[in-house]
């Protein structure tokens, strides 16, 4: 009789590096880990080589030295006495601006077509096609420079606005100055006073938020609905308007006026930034339409039946029912769009807008010869807004999760 | 008794809807004037697209083809259709078409490109419609290496060389797993190539090369612009991002912590920069990374940073599709007890890559309209050239028609792509 025994547990071998799955996993990972770091070394120390043959070894302190060069469009101090540094900082400000102010305009503009693209009205709907396809499938690039163009070649120069027969005229009530140079508008003077007219209007936009929480309990409570909206609209506009007039009009408005060869006074709107702005607001709006469309398709038929046999009235389905399904499909795909708006407003220096690119990617490098320090710096800051914005998503995301069972 | 009968024996003719419940009444009661609101939409929206119509119509036909600058093109418009008449000079494209198509390219040479465009759709075809016998698939792995050959020309001997790297490894790969594990094969798969590029393929190619010299006019690169350099970068980019954006997925998902950090981190840092910093550093950075003294030329370096931007995202696409695929794939391809590279290779990436073609498709679009920004660093791609013709003092002043036809060209390329990856998903979407 024979019997059956255990294979003898041998000690470990070399071999079961390769063969067993136990060690095998390390064996590969230090397999990589060892040509990851040669090839990355191998990179890093051709560029140490270059560099320091060329007499530039790495060093960060020319962003301390003064820049020389001016950039018209700033939301803080700077002329060219300042430094490099500075410069940059000006960039990334306007960088974020652009961003911003694009952000919120490709919202609205996506979402209203991305609503009318579902319109039972076919022309409507089929305008609504022909914009989203004409936009998508063109560059960005593209329509940037075509905005910039049509600022330049279409309006009107800033003399065709002098005598009395005069080309162009100003428009809404003599307040705003279109021209090729820029788009001049009425910029605020803030009086004595106007700060009590601000604080007001702070406190009645918290007053909205008061409200409308006390407003839910209330309907929580005893069932009774307000009309919020209308009360809102109310709390927003009355208050801070009876303050304006009690004070005596605080704030008055600065009209650009033409003077010499340019309108001076009022808030003077560069075509570069204007474009910039425009241009990606369209094409980026041209996704989040699509995205909002397909979010709006991915709420089934059956929940708008049962929410219409709950006896709920249209407003109220969408707003309680298809509206927060609908952003969970929705959010997330519109996020990734901000951040190639973010990412594509680095096409700035097309048109000369003096975003981080064009400073520091720009005229601080050619200036200075730093290419390696310069793209180090302006890829670590592009990283830092991409991660903020991914980890702001992942936030969300965790936050509306379907539970599932 | 008389036949009386209450109820019609012949019936009575078929009457005509109602006016306003049939044909176009209806329809458009319906579709465009259902209510007060829509109807004034309709109405708006109409009146739009005459506004539009009527200022861009006009200006489009009143044009001229023929002329030979700006000046004569406008005089021809004024003789045409009355002085004052504004209308499009569509001469500038009929005069320039080759050069935004070709670039600089050596106009005798135009054909190469032309061969190089028609092949192309004979190697993407077979990987696009199932019908096609499999064996065209081989001439979609030679294409990439004879188009290079083709556009850029030289000796055949290079191209050949790199293939044969590749058959090397392939060698390599089954020689060694038979000998020893297929870990260490797949490690000899990497080296043996790459020690063969690096050391021994130049110097075998020369010798060839002067044994049987088979060679055509070289091109260079900088001869290279318009459309042709577009497509190229864009086909290049895409074909060398995928099978890069597949070890990149692979790492991805992988269970080994390290493999996996190297991976994340490469693909989250292409995606979180812009583009045009990746072409900055094509630009003014590259050269720094090699050993010194190396130089190759812009196109190539702006070719390699757009394949790595273009693997980043390649790499999410596919990683989409390996988790598109229902864990049954796996765990059946464990239970016949494949091996990971077996049921890789056998099982889950021919899935996983079906999956993805729709969206390697929008990846293609998306990377074919960011060739544009080439232009920026000084490439003469469409909009490059575009700047180009206008400095010339024949066409200065021409805006609209240059941007309107390449607005148009790429409306058209990515447009097609789009519907054609549309089609695509809803043909896949029938499986289940």
């Amino acid at each position: 009789m024979s019997t059956i025994t255990d294979p003898e547990q041998g000690g470990f071998r070399i071999s079961m590096l390769l063969y067993d799955t136990r060690y095998r996993s390390i064996t590969i990972q230090i397999i990589a880990l060892i040509g990851f770091l040669l090839a990355l070394g191998w990179l890093i120390g051709n560029a140490a080589q270059n560099l320091a043959a060329l007499g530039k070894p790495l060093n960060f302190s020319f962003l301390g030295d003064t820049s020389g060069y001016d950039i018209n469009q700033r939301l803080i101090e700077y002329n060219s006495q300042m430094t490099h540094g500075r410069a940059a900082v000006v960039g990334l400000l306007n960088t974020l601006l652009v961003a911003v102010l694009g952000c919120i305009t490709a919202t609205v503009i996506g979402v209203i077509i991305g609503v009318l693209r579902l319109s039972k009205n076919w022309i409507i709907a089929k305008i609504m096609t022909v914009y989203i396809e004409t936009f998508r499938n063109v560059p960005v690039l593209l329509w940037i420079i075509m905005t910039m163009a049509i600022f330049i070649e279409v309006f009107p120069k800033p003399s065709d606005f002098r005598g009395a027969d005069a080309v162009a005229s100003m428009k809404l009530f003599e307040s705003v100055a279109v021209t090729n140079r820029g788009i001049f508008i009425p910029s605020p003077i803030f009086g004595s006073g106007s700060m009590a007219v601000i604080a007001v209007f702070i406190l009645s936009i918290v007053g909205i938020f008061v409200f409308g929480r006390w407003a839910h309990k209330r309907q929580d409570e005893t069932g009774q609905i307000l009309p919020t909206f209308w009360i809102k609209l109310a709390i927003f506009f009355v208050p801070s308007i009876i303050v304006f007039y009690v004070l005596g009009q605080p704030i008055s408005l600065e009209y650009p006026v033409l003077k010499g060869f340019n309108f001076k006074g009022g808030f003077h709107m560069r075509n570069s930034l204007i474009a910039l702005w425009f241009a990606l607001s369209l094409y980026t709006a041209a996704f989040i339409a699509e995205t909002v469309r397909s979010g709006i398709q991915a709420v089934s038929k059956g929940q708008t039946e049962a929410a219409a046999a709950l006896g709920l009235r249209p407003g109220r389905i969408t707003s309680l029912v298809v509206l927060p399904q609908a952003l969970r499909v929705i959010i997330p795909p519109m996020i990734s769009q901000y951040m190639n708006l973010t990412k594509n407003s680095s096409l700035a220096i097309a048109v000369g807008y003096m975003d981080i690119t064009g400073t520091l990617g720009g005229v601080t490098l050619n200036q200075t010869g730093r290419e390696m320090e310069s793209l180090m710096i302006l890829m670590a800051i592009y990283l830092t807004i991409s991660l903020t914005i991914s980890t702001v998503m992942n936030v969300y995301n965790e936050r509306v999760k379907l539970r599932e069972r | 008794m008389s036949n009386v009968s209450y109820v019609r024996t012949v019936m009575l003719q078929e009457q005509a809807p109602p006016a306003s419940q049939a044909g176009i009444v209806k329809w458009l009661r319906e579709n465009m004037f259902s209510n007060i609101p829509n109807s004034i939409l309709s109405i708006a929206a109409l009146w739009a697209i005459y506004y539009v119509l009527n200022d861009v119509l006009p200006w489009a036909f009143q044009s001229s083809w023929n002329a030979k600058s700006l000046g004569e093109c406008r005089s021809v418009i004024a003789a045409a259709y009355g002085e004052g008449a504004s209308g499009a000079c569509w001469a500038v494209i009929n005069d320039r078409f080759l050069q935004l198509v070709f670039g600089f390219y050596p106009s005798e040479l135009y054909w190469r490109p032309i061969v190089a465009f028609v092949l192309m759709f004979a190697a993407i075809a077979p990987v696009l419609f199932d019908g096609l016998p499999r064996k065209m698939l081989r001439f979609t792995m030679i294409y990439p290496f004879f188009a290079f050959w083709l556009l850029w020309g030289g000796s055949l001997w290079v191209p050949l060389m790199i293939i044969a790297g590749f058959v090397l490894g392939y060698l390599a790969f089954g020689v060694v797993s038979k000998m020893a594990s297929s870990l260490v094969g797949m490690i000899a798969a990497v080296l043996v190539p790459i020690l063969w590029w690096l050391f021994l393929a130049g110097d075998v190619a020369t010798m060839l090369q002067s044994i049987i010299p088979l060679s055509i006019e070289a091109v260079s690169s900088s001869n290279f612009g318009g459309f042709m350099l577009s497509i190229t970068i864009g086909v290049i980019g895409i074909a060398l991002s995928l099978p890069i954006g597949i070890v990149l997925a692979l790492g991805r998902q992988s269970d080994l912590m390290i493999v996996k950090v190297i991976c994340v981190g490469f693909i989250e840092f292409i995606r979180g920069v812009p583009l045009i910093t990746l072409l900055f550093v094509a630009s003014t950075l590259l050269n720094y990374f090699m050993p010194p003294g190396t130089n190759f030329d812009l196109i190539l370096r702006v070719i390699i940073m757009v394949t790595l931007f273009a693997s980043a995202y390649m790499a999410e696409v596919i990683r989409g599709g390996l988790a598109a695929l229902p864990k049954g794939q796996y765990e059946g391809a464990d239970s016949l007890g494949l091996d990971f590279w077996q049921s890789t290779r056998l099982i889950i990436m021919p899935q996983a890559l079906k999956i993805s073609i729709p969206n390697i498709v929008s990846s293609f679009i998306g990377l074919f309209k960011d060739t544009t920004l080439v232009s920026i660093i000084g490439l003469l791609d469409p909009i490059g050239l575009s700047t180009n013709i206008r400095a010339n003092q024949e066409w200065n002043g021409v805006i609209w028609e240059l941007y309107g036809f390449i607005a148009l060209v790429f409306w058209v390329f990515c447009f097609s792509m789009s519907r054609y990856s549309m089609y695509l998903e809803r043909k896949l979407q029938t499986g289940h």
